[in-house]
């Protein structure tokens, strides 16, 4: 612990020019998911930019929690042991364990929806202590505002996801608040693994104008079934993550998550040459892509509007 | 590995020697397969840190989380004894009931306790680092309950539990309630687990309802690796050997997470646990087999 703090205040008080030294950054996820990878790979990227490239003067260690609560303490302990220059945590349970791990080393944490009701800080400005780092609290206003504006005769959205996972409860809280806003009623439909997405989606048929997949990891990792059923009761299928369009939404408005990677990345570089993470405020993630995919949108018998393929980023084909 | 890595595995282990000790009660002395287990550790953590953020004693709020998993096993056997479910069938609904009732007692999926008071703050800042702190405390608490469960087992009411297990109908003919039995060992059995569960939540600084998946695999490996390591039929050994088979079981993961050498990655956990406990399943039957040859 004592050596820990010594380390801690040198890293801070002889911080140098970035290439004169070698880093060591450990990354950890609570489970391997093609959008915690890609934060993962633009974290790593963002390093290289900056000067440090692996092999030559940056060590970059990563290890996944296999979906195990236990496993992310163990992997905690097992980074902080290695005294590394800052620990990158994904995801919030993986980011709790560090937390409550350690108060030396440097924390940036990666796709954390609510970091204060997580308690990895106590606010957003000038959080304090050794953690700062990045939100992926998705823009679900901006969502209810696309579904409507794709169909503006929606009265009733569909939403699938899992209540395990604390980031989709926040995120459905936040769409019925929006939704009401707008004077549309939002009907919960809930799958606790993957296997349970299909039926999950089936009983949302003939209640719904349109469904709704938030950032939810079981539902995205089995959108295929969700699709199917989709496609069969003619329904819209809206995301907020945008790899899910080319598997067959109908449109997402969301993060790509590799330039989520690449800006905890660039946090992690200020820290490197010197700043204090508890300095450093903790934002949303910027910059949200919008894509669709007018294939699809046939499949169930909807036209996109000009204006919405007109802003889209990108277009799926 | 490093220090503070060997510390978190020894932390961890202890945490989980509850679990395992849990276990062997519904495995090995009432011959109950027990998959309650998977529910009631996060029914643990859910309860202790729902309670701790309402401003309750840490200890307390313990004492209502081993009651929580207490209850748990209560169901469990009530489905078997008086419904007669099968064992295993029962604890099966029992466990994906409790992950609807662990949502609702949390009110959400995660639970933080990273800024709470514990049971352990009292033991920080007193010149020892919290990496020792950790272990040492939960160390004392497995001392504790061995002595308890040892005690109890060797008592005319364990006694007659042990019975039930072994020898259902002999025990009844003695006039042993072998119901109740049940009653009581699931009752013990899940609350030691929620126990570890409500550890396991203050140690971490959160409680989350995912952290139930596979507690009965972790539980069952260090029962398997204490009992090959000590195969002894003393209660006292087979007891120590839980705590001992979870501490080596946490230590194996640390290596395979620490060892660059022998190429091992976090994605390889699963095939490590398994070669382990299957290691530790054949290992007495090669030595029996030669002692026979």
């Amino acid at each position: 612990m004592k050596f820990l703090t010594a380390a801690a205040i040198a890293t801070l008080a002889f911080a140098q020019p970035a290439l004169a030294r070698d880093v060591t950054v450990d990354v950890t996820a609570i489970v391997e998911h093609p959008a915690l990878d890609a934060v993962r790979d633009g974290v790593k990227d963002a390093l290289g930019e900056a000067g440090f490239k692996v092999g030559e003067n940056l060590t970059f260690n990563y290890e996944s929690a296999q979906g195990n609560p236990g496993t992310a303490a163990q992997i905690a302990r097992q980074f902080i042991g290695n005294g590394p220059d800052i620990i990158v945590p994904i995801s919030t349970p993986s980011a709790q364990a560090v937390v409550s791990a350690t108060r030396d080393i440097p924390i940036v944490f990666s796709a954390v929806t609510d970091p204060v009701g997580a308690q990895l800080v106590k606010q957003l400005q000038k959080p304090g202590g050794n953690v700062t780092g990045l939100s992926d609290l998705s823009p679900v206003a901006d969502h209810v505002a696309l579904i409507k504006e794709i169909l503006p005769s929606v009265k009733t959205i569909g939403v699938l996801f899992n209540p395990g996972e604390t980031n989709s409860v926040t995120l459905v809280e936040l769409l019925k608040k929006y939704g009401a806003e707008q004077g549309i009623a939002v009907v919960e439909s809930a799958a606790t693994r993957s296997s349970e997405v299909q039926n999950a989606a089936r009983a949302l048929a003939g209640r719904v104008d349109a469904i709704y997949v938030p950032t939810d990891n079981t539902i995205v990792s089995a959108l295929e079934s969700a699709v199917t059923v989709a496609i069969e009761s003619k329904l819209p299928l809206f995301t907020a993550d945008t790899d899910s369009v080319s598997r067959g939404a109908v449109a997402a408005l969301g993060f790509n998550y590799y330039d989520v990677g690449k800006q905890t990345g660039a946090i992690v570089v200020r820290i490197l040459n010197g700043e204090k993470p508890g300095d450093i405020d903790i934002n949303v993630a910027a910059g949200t892509d919008l894509v669709i995919n007018p294939g699809a949108a046939e499949k169930v018998g909807l036209t996109l509007p000009k204006s919405v393929v007109d802003r889209a980023t990108k277009v799926i084909q | 590995m490093s220090q503070i890595a060997f510390l978190g595995a020894v932390e961890l282990g202890l945490v989980f020697s509850f679990v395992a000790i849990g276990v062997y009660l519904a495995f090995r002395i009432l011959d109950f397969p027990d998959l309650t287990v998977d529910g009631s550790f996060p029914l643990g953590a859910a309860v202790a840190a729902v309670l701790i953020i309402a401003g309750w004693n840490p200890w307390l709020a313990t004492a209502i989380a081993m009651a929580a998993g207490a209850a748990a096993g209560l169901v469990t056997a009530t489905l078997n004894v008086k419904f007669r479910i099968l064992n295993l069938l029962a604890s099966i609904l029992t466990m994906i009931a409790l992950f609807s009732v662990n949502l609702r007692v949390m009110g959400k999926p995660n639970v933080a306790l990273i800024n709470q008071d514990t049971m352990l703050t009292p033991f920080f800042g007193h010149g020892l680092s919290e990496f020792y702190v950790r272990p040492l405390f939960i160390g004392v608490l497995v001392i504790i309950a061995v002595f308890l469960v040892w005690r109890f087992l060797a008592s005319d009411l364990g006694l007659a539990m042990r019975a039930t297990g072994a020898n259902p109908r002999m025990a009844r003919a003695q006039g042993v309630n072998t119901s109740l039995h049940i009653y009581l060992g699931m009752a013990l059995s899940n609350a030691l687990v929620a126990l570890g569960g409500s550890l396991f939540a203050q140690t971490n600084g959160f409680a989350d309802v995912t952290s139930g998946v596979g507690t009965i695999v972790v539980g069952l490996a260090a029962v398997i690796i204490g009992e090959t390591l000590f195969h002894s039929r003393l209660i006292l050994w087979a007891l120590v050997g839980c705590v001992i088979g979870s501490v080596l079981y946490r230590i194996a993961i640390q290596l395979a997470l620490s060892s660059d050498i022998l190429g091992l990655k976090a994605s390889d956990l699963n095939l490590v646990t398994a070669v382990l406990v299957a290691c530790a399943l054949i290992l007495p039957r090669l030595r029996r087999g030669r002692a026979a040859a």
